[in-house]
């Protein structure tokens, strides 16, 4: 077979959307580990807005929030297996 | 468009005013572990005292008791959470944080201002929406496993 790039499915691929528009939630709580823990990975980082798809406006909130918790010990600044 | 001087343009006077804004705000305090229930609630007492002498409005006082953190703070893994949503000037907040600073067994505190979002939806905490919420889930979790 001949070194060719496959045809991407571009249906599949399904579109981003931030959360927090399409649900509605207009304040992030920082003291909600659990809710907070989404937008983490397990070594206690904030994930990218590539990966979640969260728009600029609220993982600036986001990324307060999360701060915000570490500050206050409810959650880690670093950990090894949060997940 | 042209500049008349016909139709001069009005600027809006600001008025000095006395009158200062009181705006929403929360603290979340962690105290020593090392402490009785009873020094646990004197201290909290202690600082809802400082704020009302200081003229604010105490809206609502929580205690999440002994809990345990994320990290070791002075040594310690566990601490008594409190948390205060009150009413008050912008100076208050600098005689609450050195009230603060000078309590020994106030291990880590932070204060935050309340935007029109974060009042709702504290509004909303206060009444057990969102507790029930977890708790629901907590259960159906439960179920599932059984």
């Amino acid at each position: 077979m001949t070194l060719m790039n496959e045809p991407i499915k571009r249906a599949e691929i399904k579109p981003k959307y931030c959360r927090f528009k399409k649900n509605g939630i207009k304040y992030i709580d920082y003291k909600d580990p659990d809710f907070l823990l989404k937008f983490i990975n397990e070594q206690g980082k904030i994930l990218p807005r590539r990966l979640t798809g969260t728009s600029l406006k609220f993982q600036k909130k986001v990324a307060q929030a999360v701060k915000r918790a570490r500050h206050l010990a409810i959650l880690p600044y670093t950990g090894d297996s949060l997940k | 468009m042209a500049l008349s001087f016909r139709n001069p343009v009005i600027l809006p006077t600001f008025a000095p005013s006395n009158k200062t804004i009181m705006r929403n705000y929360e603290t979340v305090f962690i105290l020593n572990p090392v402490l009785s229930e009873d020094q646990a609630k004197d201290t909290v007492d202690k600082f809802v005292k400082v704020l009302k002498k200081a003229n604010a409005d105490v809206v609502n006082i929580e205690n999440w008791g002994l809990k345990k953190m994320a990290y070791p703070i002075n040594k310690k893994s566990t601490g008594f959470y409190n948390l205060i949503e009150f009413k008050a000037d912008a100076p208050v907040i600098d005689t609450l944080e050195t009230e603060y600073r000078r309590d020994e067994s106030i291990m880590r505190f932070l204060t935050t201002v309340l935007d029109k979002h974060a009042i709702v939806y504290n509004e909303r905490r206060r009444k057990g929406e969102f507790k029930n919420k977890k708790q629901a889930v907590k259960k159906a979790e439960e179920e599932r496993v059984k």
